[in-house]
């Protein structure tokens, strides 16, 4: 047994074996997947009293019994809006595991409905923006190639050219947006989450943001990538990694069959 | 000879017109049957050669649809992409468009292009690293060295030239960091940005420029140089592995006509058919995503092609304090190190390499026979040294990506390779070097003591032992065939009458460099300690039982 | 090599044979010779060999098939109709040229592999030296042309003969490199289009902005008014670049002289990196930091953009700004130094005062 593992391994293919093994272990870390997120609908006074008590249960911590907010620790929730606490909750960023500058996507923890009981509340504490409703946020009213314009010279610095995110500083990143919905695309842009800077109204027009939108459905359209699979869309990177691996991988193989002795 | 068919009628008749006119028979009878080593990692140059064609073909495809103009044009509102209708943009860019999307073939002969123009490198960086690691650059194959090097930077011109043309966001920034580059350059740096953007950044001129280099200048250099390396082969005869029957006096291997036309025939289809399959299925370059070029702005994950990224990284890493102003003077020493010195270095080291160790070991024969890199410690430690850096940089180049995919931070990471560019190379070397040497010594071991086979034997005496196999002749030579090297012998510091010799000093210096390349060494076994070892009694037998794993490793990196 | 040094390479016996490598130990291993030769399994049955010719005749068909499909595929998709067409087309022209070029190389290959013959030849080497007649011949052939020439003693001619040749190629270089850089005013890196109350615009449609529309924590991509459709677009654009942003004027440190040159915490950066120049713009409202995703140098935009790490050395110049009578943002003047990377002579512009007449130029 041992004999036969030694004279594999003396085998002239081991060394290529070895390294094809090697180069797809390496591509095989590349895989990354994001969980989905849900909408919410508008509100009464109902949800208003049923989203205090969410609140008091789970965010006054850290956002104050009143959502006043606390220093060093969590801002305060006061004018932020509906379109804020939809974005955070119904993509489980909020509530939060630890204090932290970069809150990352993860299992949403509130249901739709309570998800817009808690914004219900936090809406009725002062004017604030709104979730936007459906026409809002159809990509299909918007122009792809105006929202292309404003997503490149607003967006793509930190979220890539096509959404694909990018690094920022001391560890934060700003996400992909491959998964995110065009309610969630309007609200962050409206609210400015965590690092993110605001893109208000004056700034961004509704119909820009809804071109925004428009623009980045596109990019994932099932033939958005006429040239073949996309190798995740981060560039030349990636491209360079695929060209060591599948390129040159193929070839040294096919270079050591070549110089192989037929049997 | 009598045969009388009208196809060897009208073969001969052809042979006939192009021998009593330049003399074929003689060329076929030199070149037909001539002798080429078979190995497989004679075959990565190969791959080079034949990127390039498949670069040549398809780029001829591509400049017939190719506007290499400036000028400010709008997509059309019906054309593909939607995302670009009515977008204003350069016709380099629109024109880059129209044949990704309404040119059938189109966007497969860019990738392909692109594809095969990241493979030419690949190819190059790996066919040298082959060369490097196994002595073949040596006398007298030097200049042919400094051929493939220059054919090297050529490459990463004909690349860079090649990248910026579609006048996209990330070619453009690309430009434009080159910019920032150029007007580093003391005294005359702005002028040299003038000269080269025939004005202020971006101009107008750039792109027909770069294009101008790119299909024209940059091509036709390294097709020249492609010509000489070729020529070059043929004139040294190639290089083989060492091995029973094999000798510097020798070459072994198997004829050009038939075997190597099918072989090295077979294998630019083998190259062209990767490389189209990969054009066919694996996007690149999708400038549509980056949209034209506009300097305000960026897409996160600005980076250039694979064998650019090193100089990215350098950039990347050197912290900003050096710069200074001298007398009212700026030197921007932050960008000039790492945008001008380092890579300097990097290169010339790498394209001195052969004189240097030549100079360092004295030796001024011809060498026809491969090193097998374990057998020259010092030069696989330098060579790993070396390409440690080089990763380093690619990989400082990627930090972003790095920070992003491993969810780390971008700092640390900045942190941490600012730290490994200085320690990874010496580690990398040390390392390298102590492990070529274990590898000889264990060949010492195996030859010595031979395999090892299972075969426990109890003697009278109540002793046991393992029986061992002695190595066969042909198995041993490949152990022993490598040839004892010592270090420079340095002469008395004065003559016989006590006078001082004028370069002493130097041949000093040279000396030692020389014991340094040399320093721990292990010498191949020689009869007499065979015959000494088998003298011992069979007791060493039992000290070597791993002494097998050795030959595992000799068998991968011979032919 | 010097005379000091001897290696044991150059050493006797057969120092002068180039080709001697390995030969000069009398302690060695001879050289084994090649081991026999063995048959391949096509060498020794006729069906072995008739089973590898099939194999390579059904590559050949295979890659006649996948060229037939890719001439197929290029008449089958039309393109520029759909995103999907575009990508069938490449697929299948793709596809046809890949598989009908592989067929054509495996099927070589393993032809030389299996069915030539692989019994292993010798060649000689000879060493690239030419012998000691032929140099002298070469030697004395040039000594005969340098006689013929008459050049030997006539150190005048030769004189003028290198002067005439090494001054010749000027009357080319110079128009060559003379018209490269234009009208080689460099000067123009210094001035960008603002000037005083030149307002400030949205990029990239060119909107008019007012203060009250900066919220705290927005971020604004700037150009200056007029800039689009103006001649030499692009050039301007890609000085002017201004990066705005509003924060709580107590998060804001300015330097006294800098006191008048924001509005109500409104402050305006050159997006153009001091390090080589990328668009520096990538701002993380809850730090204020200004990140490059070039270099990653990165600015502390609530401290006069001063730099905090990476690869720049000096701040982002500052666009100093104020409100005009109509209450939109304009210039109070251009940047007060040059701005984008570092050049030899930018510090000669630094204090150097913005008239019009020089920003005519």
């Amino acid at each position: 047994m041992v004999k036969a593992l030694a004279s594999a391994r003396r085998h002239r293919f081991a060394p290529v074996v070895l390294m094809l093994f090697a180069l797809l272990a390496v591509g095989g870390i590349y895989a990354v997947a994001a969980p989905q997120a849900a909408v919410a609908d508008s509100a009464s006074q109902d949800d208003v009293t049923e989203g205090e008590k969410l609140f008091q249960a789970n965010c006054a911590s850290c956002h104050g019994p009143s959502a006043e907010g606390r220093t060093d620790v969590a801002p305060s929730l006061i004018g932020v809006g509906a379109a804020s606490v939809h974005f955070q909750v119904s993509t489980g960023r909020m509530p939060m595991a630890a204090n932290a500058p970069q809150a990352p996507e993860k299992g949403v923890q509130f249901s739709t409905e309570q998800t817009a009981q808690l914004a219900a509340y936090v809406a009725s504490l002062a004017p604030g923006p709104a979730i936007p409703d459906g026409e809002q946020v159809d990509p299909a009213l918007g122009d792809a190639a105006n929202g292309m314009l404003v997503f490149r010279t607003n967006c793509a610095m930190c979220h890539n050219a096509v959404g694909a995110g990018g690094a920022l500083s001391e560890g934060k990143y700003a996400p992909s947006l491959f998964n995110s919905t065009p309610t969630e695309i309007y609200e962050a842009m409206l609210t400015g989450p965590q690092s993110m800077p605001v893109f208000n109204d004056e700034n961004i027009t509704p119909e820009a943001k809804r071109d925004v939108i428009a623009y980045l459905m596109e990019q994932r359209a099932d033939d958005s990538s006429p040239g073949g699979a996309n190798l995740g869309a981060i560039g030349p990177v990636s491209e360079g990694m695929w060209v060591w691996i599948i390129g040159m991988g193929a070839l040294i193989g096919a270079s050591v069959w070549i110089g192989a002795k037929s049997s | 000879m009598s045969t009388t068919t009208p196809l060897a009628k009208a073969a001969g008749g052809t042979a006939d017109f192009f021998d009593t006119r330049v003399g074929a028979g003689k060329m076929v009878k030199e070149f037909a049957r001539k002798v080429f080593p078979d190995h497989w990692s004679f075959l990565l140059g190969e791959i080079a050669l034949y990127s390039f064609v498949v670069l040549l073909l398809t780029g001829t495809f591509l400049t017939m649809f190719f506007v290499p103009s400036m000028t400010e044009v709008h997509y059309p509102e019906d054309a593909l992409p939607v995302a670009m209708r009515g977008v204003e943009m350069s016709e380099a860019f629109a024109s880059t468009l129209n044949m990704s999307f309404h040119v059938r073939g189109g966007l497969l002969m860019r990738q392909i292009h692109h594809w095969a123009a990241l493979l030419f490198m690949a190819s190059i960086v790996t066919h040298m690293m082959r060369v490097f690691f196994t002595g073949a650059f040596r006398k007298p194959r030097e200049l042919n060295w400094v051929v493939g090097f220059t054919i090297l930077i050529l490459g990463l011109a004909a690349g860079f030239t090649g990248y910026s043309l579609p006048d996209d966001v990330l070619s453009g920034n690309g430009l434009r960091i080159t910019d920032g580059v150029v007007k580093s350059i003391p005294v005359i740096g702005s002028y040299m940005s003038f000269m080269i953007f025939g004005g202020e950044f971006p101009g107008t001129e750039i792109i027909p420029r770069l294009f101008t280099a790119h299909i024209l200048l940059v091509p036709a250099l390294i097709l020249a140089l492609i010509a000489v390396h070729l020529v070059l082969i043929v004139v040294h005869k190639h290089t083989q592995y060492p091995g029973p029957g094999r000798s510097n006096r020798n070459v072994v291997g198997y004829p050009l006509f038939p075997v190597y036309v099918a072989k090295a025939g077979g294998f630019f289809f083998v190259v062209f058919g990767v490389l189209a399959i990969m054009g066919a299925t694996l996007a690149i370059n999708s400038v549509w995503a980056y949209g034209p070029y506009d300097p305000s702005p960026v897409g996160a994950g600005a980076q250039p092609d694979w064998y650019m990224l090193f100089l990215e990284g350098s950039l990347r890493l050197m912290p900003g304090q050096p710069e200074f102003v001298i007398a009212g003077y700026t030197i921007s020493l932050n960008v000039l190190i790492p945008a001008v010195v380092i890579p300097g270095l990097l290169f010339t080291a790498l394209a001195a390499y052969p004189f240097l160790e030549a100079w360092v070991t004295g030796d001024k024969r011809e060498h026809h026979v491969l090193d097998r890199p374990r057998n020259v410690p010092t030069r696989t430690g330098v060579g790993v040294a070396i390409l440690t850096a080089f990763i380093i940089l690619v990989l400082a180049g990627s930090n972003d990506i790095l920070a992003t995919h491993f969810n780390l931070s971008i700092n640390s990471i900045t942190w941490v390779f600012r730290f490994l560019f200085f320690a990874g190379p010496v580690i990398a070397f040390i390392v390298t070097k102590r492990l070529c040497l274990a590898l000889q010594r264990r060949d010492r071991e195996l030859v010595l003591h031979g395999h090892e086979t299972g075969r426990v034997v109890r003697f009278a005496s109540g002793e046991y032992i393992e029986v061992h196999q002695p190595l066969t002749d042909h198995e041993r030579w490949l152990l022993v065939g490598h040839e004892p090297v010592r270090p420079l012998e340095i002469g008395p510091g004065e003559n016989e009458r006590g006078v001082a010799r004028p370069a002493y000093k130097k041949a000093v210096r040279r000396s030692k460099l020389s014991n340094f390349f040399f320093a721990d060494r292990v010498e191949p076994v020689t009869p007499s300690e065979l015959a000494a070892s088998h003298g011992h009694g069979e007791h060493e037998e039992i000290e070597s039982a791993e002494s097998n794993e050795g030959l595992l490793t000799n068998a991968s990196t011979r032919g | 090599m010097s005379d000091l040094t001897k290696s044991e390479h150059v050493t006797p016996p057969g120092a002068s044979d180039p080709l001697s490598v390995g030969e000069r130990e009398l302690d060695r291993f001879p050289n084994p010779g090649l081991p026999e030769h063995k048959h391949r399994l096509s060498d020794e049955s006729e069906a072995g060999s008739k089973r590898v010719e099939r194999q390579i005749v059904i590559l050949f068909v295979l890659s006649l098939l996948a060229s037939i499909g890719g001439v197929v595929g290029y008449f089958a998709f039309p393109v520029g109709v759909t995103l999907g067409s575009v990508q069938a087309s490449t697929l299948s022209i793709g596809l046809g040229l890949g598989v009908g070029m592989l067929g054509i190389g495996i099927a070589a290959v393993h032809w030389a592999k299996a069915l030539m013959s692989d019994v292993e030849q010798v060649d000689e080497r000879h060493a690239q030296r030419s012998d000691d007649a032929t140099r002298a011949a070469a030697v004395q052939a040039l000594k005969d042309g340098a006689d013929d020439s008459r050049i030997a003693r006539r150190p005048v001619l030769k004189g003028a003969l290198v002067s005439a040749v090494a001054v010749a190629p000027l009357a080319f270089v110079v128009p060559l490199v003379g018209n490269l850089g234009g009208d080689w005013n460099v000067s123009k890196f210094r001035y960008t289009m603002w000037g005083p109350g030149v307002r400030l615009a949205r990029d990239p449609d060119g909107g008019l902005i007012r203060p009250e529309q900066v919220t705290i924590g927005s971020v604004w991509h700037v150009i200056p008014d007029g800039l689009l459709g103006s001649e030499h677009m692009l050039e301007e654009k890609a000085k002017a670049v201004v990066l705005m942003v509003r924060m709580n004027p107590t998060e804001l440190t300015e330097a006294p002289e800098r006191a008048d040159w924001s509005w109500d915490g409104i402050v305006a950066y050159s997006k153009v990196c001091t390090h080589v120049g990328c668009p520096v713009a990538l701002y993380e409202q809850q730090t204020h930091h200004l990140l490059c995703p070039c270099h990653q140098s990165t600015f502390d935009v609530s401290d006069g953009a001063k730099v905090v790490f990476g690869p720049a050395k000096r701040a982002l110049p500052q666009l100093p700004i104020t409100v005009d009578d109509e209450g939109y943002l304009v210039a109070r003047s251009d940047f007060t130094e040059m701005v984008g990377p570092s050049t030899w002579e930018r510090e000669r512009y630094t204090d150097l005062p913005v008239s019009d007449e020089e920003k005519a130029h």
